[in-house]
């Protein structure tokens, strides 16, 4: 069987689509386990840039295929390390000896990674498949802080809910009807995530208020909502889609991606915005200046800029990439996608995140007595 | 050169002093001194003299509470479960398969608990444990992400530490002690609970020491049944130190959680202390 192959069919049993038997089976593990640390590929040193390189990203974000193909390329295998919150990423790589080379942050977090000297400028001899020209500007922009590039856009989203719609009397479009039908209908069924800026920030969309709202008096109400449904969640987690999957949860705060690949295998499942607004966001690759291994780093990121191999990323994880020679190689369904492509006006909407909300200690602490309560 | 008798004891004491100062008494004394300060700007630690963060510690009761009664209550039914296994294997069951038998108790905790615990998630989610009870008409249950799917993590993943001091304890139970009772007339229900349970007591004294202590710490179980809902003091502190990164409240929060687990174990300690003074009382009349 082929490492790919292998990679999709663990993929397919973590989401919970396939049995264990059928994962067990196709892949030959239960009679292989031990044949399989001899097999394992040991090529050294390709290209000079080791044999690992370390990713900190999040979940269902990177293609296996393409970072197999990266180290069949290099030999260097990626090892990826995902993540629920910013928060906990910065902290992590804050707290020192973290080890990676490349770190997935979102927009409103670079600022704060530039200004504790976290992550360097970029190098862009080092990065030939990088066109500036072909970014967006709206999505790239957060990525130069004071004339210097020290991110590049990975892929753009929304923040939204995805439910079971068989579940729903009617369709949810706001932020209102997810807490509301939280502590009624599907009491039991929904989860939040385990993430201050969105869990916070959608409570305070029900209020009407801003995504990035840190007024002490505003907040107070947001986390008076969050204590209040609590009891009706299913979890506070960041890695949703097994529970939506498996029938156990119904509703969820969700990202652009997840609900594509949530809905794209059970067309039941949708993916909405809410009127009153949330969150539209950028991801970006970044190398923290404690990177072990930074030519890796390098290396990794301009294979990932080829159009071709990004063009395969965003087939993989459903989220738009905000590169015109990405875009170009989209297919029509894909470009004109509402859940990639959410209509304008549900955009306009929609906030950046700001970078108060990553330092505020007030929204640091809500989200953490949320979760003890 | 010949080391006088006083040289060589600090020499020999030398490593293991070293070993206490380096790991224990020093990382300790930075969370005590991280306790009294404030959060830094961006998060961390900025050294300040407040009792601000143990003023804030209200805040975290409902984590307190939730270890406080499933650390105990998952330790008595660790023990509930694994004393009657222990007793079967150690007195009950035909030598022949005694090794077979324990083999059978080892080998899934050679799995590493959090695969172990992973299953769980399988077992207890709604296609698992609750679509056999509905198949089977037995109303709609839900498990995962509840204290009772905390309780079983717990119990399944600490058995074996329970397990196994009372089954040692047990096994060298003197059989004559038995038969001597039989003699004297007394029904193998006292012999029971006269001979045997008491014997046993040590085993059970160790084992629940083990259990609870680790309980009182405890992180990956909540964290990956509880699904964010049944929070120990663990999960909170974790949280503080990443997600919140407050490591001023955090270190409060573990100094507490020290205090508190010191003040259990003592009363633990004068507890047993009083029962074996009881039984030697009972041994003298």
């Amino acid at each position: 069987m082929k490492k790919t192959d292998f990679m999709r069919e663990l993929r397919r049993y973590h989401k919970g689509s396939v049995s264990r038997r059928h994962f067990l089976g196709v892949t030959g593990l239960g009679a292989a386990t031990a044949v399989m640390a001899g097999s394992l590929p040991m090529r050294a040193f390709a290209q000079g840039i080791g044999d690992r390189v370390s990713m900190a990203t999040w979940p269902n974000y990177d293609d296996p295929d393409n970072l197999a193909a990266f180290q069949d390329k290099t030999g260097a295998a990626v090892q990826v390390n995902v993540f629920g919150s910013n928060e906990e990423m910065f902290a992590k790589l804050q707290a020192g000896g973290a080890g990676w080379d490349v770190v997935v942050a979102t927009n409103y977090t670079i600022s704060t990674y530039v200004g504790a000297k976290m992550i360097e400028p970029l190098d862009l001899s080092k990065l030939p498949n990088y066109d500036a020209a072909a970014f967006e500007a709206r999505f790239a922009g957060p990525g130069t802080v004071d004339g210097k590039l020290y991110a590049i856009p990975k892929l753009w989203g929304t923040t939204g809910m995805a439910f079971d719609s068989t579940r729903a009397a009617q369709p949810l479009d706001s932020w209102k009807g997810f807490f509301d039908i939280t502590r009624t209908e599907f009491s039991g069924r929904t989860i939040i995530h385990d993430y201050q800026l969105t869990a916070i920030g959608n409570a305070l969309k029900y209020f009407g208020y801003s995504f990035n709202s840190v007024d002490p008096k505003e907040l107070a109400e947001a986390e008076k909502l969050l204590i209040e449904v609590k009891p009706h969640l299913f979890a506070i987690t960041s890695d949703y889609q097994p529970a939506m999957r498996n029938g156990d949860a119904w509703l969820t705060m969700c990202w652009t991606g997840d609900g594509k690949q949530l809905n794209r295998d059970m067309p039941e499942i949708h993916y909405a915005l809410g009127k009153e607004g949330g969150e539209i966001w950028s991801d970006f690759y970044c190398i923290p200046t404690s990177a072990p291994n930074r030519e890796g780093a390098y290396a990794l990121l301009n294979f990932l800029l080829d159009p071709q191999v990004n063009a395969r990323e965003a087939l993989f994880h459903g989220y738009p990439v905000p590169d015109s020679r990405v875009e170009a190689l989209m297919s029509d369904e894909m470009r004109n996608d509402p859940i990639l492509h959410p209509a304008a006006d549900l955009l306009s909407a929609l906030e950046f995140g700001a970078a108060v909300t990553l330092t505020d200690p007030n929204r640091a602490e809500i989200m953490a007595r949320f979760k003890a309560a | 050169m010949a080391l006088s008798n006083r040289q060589a004891r600090w020499l020999l004491l030398g490593p293991a002093g070293l070993w206490y100062a380096m790991l224990l008494v020093l990382p300790l004394a930075v969370v005590l001194v991280y306790s009294f300060g404030e959060r830094g700007a961006a998060g961390g630690y900025q050294p300040a003299f407040t009792l601000a963060q143990y003023a804030n510690l209200a805040t975290r009761w409902t984590a307190f509470k939730n270890t406080l009664m499933l650390a105990p209550l998952g330790t008595v039914a660790a023990l509930l479960i694994a004393y009657p296994l222990a007793y079967f294997l150690a007195v009950r069951v035909n030598p022949r398969w005694r090794t077979l038998l324990l083999v059978l108790v080892i080998v899934p905790f050679w799995t590493s608990i959090l695969i172990r615990s992973y299953a769980w998630i399988f077992l207890l989610g709604g296609r698992g444990i609750p679509a056999l009870l509905a198949d089977l008409g037995l109303g709609d249950w839900r498990l995962i992400n509840t204290p009772f799917a905390v309780l079983v993590g717990i119990v399944y993943g600490y058995m074996p530490l329970m397990f196994f001091p009372i089954y040692v304890s047990l096994e060298k139970l003197d059989r004559k002690l038995l038969e001597a009772a039989s003699d004297l007339g007394s029904p193998p229900w006292r012999s029971f609970v006269q001979v045997t349970l008491p014997l046993s007591l040590p085993g059970v004294a160790t084992g629940s020491m083990l259990v609870f202590i680790l309980l009182m710490g405890e992180y990956l179980i909540p964290q990956m049944l509880g699904g964010g809902k049944v929070f120990f003091v663990g999960n909170a502190l974790v949280d503080l130190f990443l997600q919140s990164r407050n490591w001023a409240f955090g270190s409060a929060m573990s100094v507490t959680l020290v205090a508190v687990m010191l003040v259990v174990v003592t009363l633990y300690m004068r507890f047993l202390k009083r029962i074996g003074a009881a039984r030697e009382d009972v041994g003298l009349m």
